[in-house]
């Protein structure tokens, strides 16, 4: 059970054992956030390359400081600054990285499977920051991670995943991790925006929120992708919120101490709340800083650290 | 220049428009078919102008007719060309082809027409038909002039690449077209409801994270041109149908009268969208129509049985390697099929029994030809000697780089099929032996 030089591209394609794993190492090196210097050697002379082709805050500087606090160096290419914007594509960006020595690249996308190319193109590992509507595998175990640092399992938990399903990559990874590892999973939202055929995810569909989030362990509100949105999907924001937005009211449906989560970043008032959002329930911040644990894991992993 | 005469020595014909399936020989004399018989070997012995073809234990058919392919040129020629395509197509075992107008300029007027007619007299292998646009620059406005194109030698109109753009102007179209007799081909596609969709709509497309493609963007529009047909009573033949429902609405219009044709493809008679996912987002998986559930492949397997289908057609859009090494989304939709398609259909249909020879003819030969209004679709003397023939135990491996067509792109890549074309005879010339091409000099 190894996850040396494999690339992460999807938590579908992970087993229980693999997410066990990363959710292990994390706990072990989550500490190292908390030391007054934050430095340990373990890959040192490493270099890891983040490149982004679509804007981020949370994943690229997550993925950085993980590798820094590690000892790792790090380059970061984004679209705006890079030859991408002559018109090289994809394939030849990533090779001429990693001619350049690049020991891994992150790589989120704006299109769905544009890991798996990668993958395909490159010799060195990539991991999926984030891949269109597909999956965003590191947000699913950081997120699986801060569930059980509150609930310490996942086995037998009710989760409710609320909203714009249909364009969310991080609904698919969280699903697919909270299945494996045993959690019922139950989404709610417009039926605009909930994917057909959703049941092959595993997961029960409800068109309002309420029965989801009834007597749930964990709320997770996601983001309203309004970049992604086309015409019809739904009349407006101010609706959306009405009825599909968690909101206080709707949280007391759900366990007194259940979890209010959300990947970030939020848009406050559509589809969820601002006193629900910092409510003391509310674990969104402890998402983010779970975030560097889980990708210390994960880099330190796939490129065989050392202590 | 005469070219010899040719006998065609006991391979067993299989030519259903004249109800006959025998071992016999063909002579051809001056490009036509002379005589079709038993013991013409005999009369031609000793007779050194005769050029002397053993098919025994092939099967000798009438010249195949792939009824839609894309031959890019002008305007792609970096995708394929006339010369590249038609050599892919001698290939591939067929003596025609018809190509669809959206090259750039498009196929919308009778110089193109005389051009692409012109560039196939000079580099064709094979018989090239020029498929006029609809409207003009396929801008689905205003009607095309379909009557000089007929003249300068189009013999169909499709707005293909996209469908005929409204109900009124197809409707135009095909009364437009009463007059002059010829078909018109339809693409159909709701483009409301596939705009932005990179495959099937279906389990697997929500795993993988795309917008899908709904059975309904080609039902939808299937039920508009089946109306629109029974309004007007044209001819309309239906092109690269992938879905159970579009049979099942063909079928219904069928029993209350309305005439339409209609063809499939080899990928969408053999593939599902599971292996887009299961690929890895291979490009080459990436279709217009998409590969669909296995529930349509079945039905399309069905119709192939029952008669519903008319023909089979490639759809051949052969793209640069450029196009297709790149982002899924950024692919351009299509698959080089010219050179796998009969080997495809011969290995999974004809060869397990799900359909006979005489089947494989009509879908090939005599229904295109039919519905094309060309000639050919019979080994009949007088008739252009247009010949396919295929050898029943040939083992194929498709290898892409070694295709005639410059697209390479094809999801059968590997694939060990048996049953191959061995031979394209195109006006009594030997265009392809024994899986070589055979240039004549002239």
């Amino acid at each position: 059970m190894s996850l040396k030089g494999k690339d992460l591209l999807s938590l579908e394609e992970l087993s229980a054992e693999d997410i066990e794993l990363v959710l292990s190492t994390a706990q072990s090196l989550k500490e190292i956030l908390a030391r007054p210097i934050k430095k340990v050697p373990a890959l040192r002379g490493k270099v890891v390359c983040t490149l982004f082709y679509e804007p981020s805050t949370r994943t690229r500087t997550s993925f950085e400081l993980a590798a820094k606090y590690m000892s790792a160096d790090t380059v970061s290419i984004a679209t705006s600054t890079s030859a991408m914007q002559k018109g090289e594509t994809l394939a030849d960006t990533a090779r001429n990285i990693e001619v350049m020595g690049t020991d891994v690249v992150i790589m989120r996308h704006s299109v769905s499977g544009a890991c798996h190319f990668l993958a395909k193109v490159l010799d060195v590992p990539v991991i999926n920051a984030g891949d269109g509507m597909h999956e965003h595998p590191t947000q699913g175990l950081l997120d699986i991670f801060t569930i059980l640092q509150y609930k310490s399992r996942i086995k037998g938990l009710k989760v409710a995943i609320l909203g714009d399903v249909l364009h969310s990559r991080v609904a698919r990874s969280l699903t697919w991790g909270l299945r494996k590892l045993g959690a019922e999973v139950h989404i709610a939202g417009p039926a605009t925006l909930i994917p057909p055929y959703a049941e092959v995810l595993g997961v029960k569909v409800h068109s309002r929120p309420e029965g989801a989030i009834e007597g749930a362990d964990v709320v997770y509100s996601l983001r309203l992708q309004l970049e992604r949105q086309r015409s019809a999907l739904f009349p407006s924001k101010r609706e959306y919120h009405d009825f599909f937005g968690l909101n206080r009211e709707r949280l007391r449906l759900a366990k007194d101490d259940a979890l209010v989560m959300h990947p970030g970043p939020m848009n406050r008032g559509i589809e969820i709340s601002t006193d629900v959002a910092d409510s003391p329930q509310s674990v969104i911040l402890e998402q983010v800083t779970n975030g560097v644990a889980v990708r210390m894991a994960i880099l330190y992993l796939i490129l065989g650290g050392k202590e | 220049m005469m070219t010899k005469d040719l006998l065609i020595k006991g391979g067993r014909v299989v030519d259903p428009a004249n109800s006959v399936d025998d071992v016999l020989d063909i002579l051809v004399s001056e490009g036509k078919i002379k005589a079709v018989g038993k013991g013409l070997d005999e009369t031609v012995e000793g007779n050194k102008e005769v050029e002397v073809l053993d098919a025994s234990g092939k099967i000798v058919m009438p010249g195949f007719i792939d009824m839609h392919v894309h031959l890019r040129e002008p305007g792609f020629e970096q995708k394929e060309d006339i010369e590249s395509g038609t050599r892919a197509a001698a290939m591939g075992g067929f003596t025609a082809v018809a190509a669809m107008p959206n090259t750039e300029p498009p196929c919308d007027n009778e110089a193109t027409v005389r051009y692409v007619l012109d560039a196939a007299r000079a580099r064709g292998w094979v018989r090239v038909y020029p498929v006029g646009a609809v409207t003009k620059g396929r801008q689905g406005k205003e009607l095309a002039e379909m009557g000089e194109m007929l003249e300068a030698g189009a013999v169909a109109f499709s707005d293909d690449g996209s469908p005929v753009s409204t109900a009124e102007v197809l409707r135009c179209a095909l009364l437009y077209l009463k007059s002059f007799g010829a078909v018109l081909i339809d693409h159909p596609e709701d483009l409301t409801l596939s705009e932005g969709g990179q495959m099937n709509q279906g389990p697997v497309s929500t795993i993988a994270g795309f917008r899908g493609i709904p059975d309904e963007a080609e039902t939808v529009a299937v039920a508009r041109d089946l109306l629109i047909a029974g309004l007007t009573g044209g001819k309309l033949h239906l092109t690269h149908l992938s879905t159970k429902g579009s049979l099942e609405l063909v079928r219904w219009f069928r029993e209350r009268g309305v005439e339409v044709t209609i063809d499939v493809t080899p990928h969408h008679l053999i593939l599902t969208d599971e292996i887009v996912k299961s690929w890895g987002y291979d490009t080459n998986t990436k279709v217009n129509p998409p590969l669909r559930s296995e529930e349509d492949v079945k039905a399309l397997v069905e119709a192939l049985k029952d008669g519903t289908i008319d023909a089979i057609a490639s759809d051949h859009a052969p793209h640069h390697l450029d196009d297709k090494w790149v982002e899924f989304d950024f692919a351009p939709f299509g698959i080089s099929g010219l050179e796998t398609e009969v080997a495809l259909i011969v290995d999974r249909f004809v060869i397990p029994g799900i359909i006979s020879w005489s089947r494989l003819a009509e879908l090939f030969s005599v229904n295109p030809a039919k519905i094309l209004g060309v000639p050919g679709g019979r080994i009949s003397p007088g008739e252009a000697a247009d010949i396919t023939i295929i050898d029943p135990e040939l083992e194929f491996a498709v290898d892409p780089r070694k295709f005639e067509s410059k697209g390479k792109n094809t999801p059968f890549g590997g694939w060990r099929l048996t049953g191959a074309p061995w031979a394209t005879i195109v006006g009594g010339e030997i265009k392809m032996k024994n899986r070589v091409l055979i240039n004549r000099g002239n």
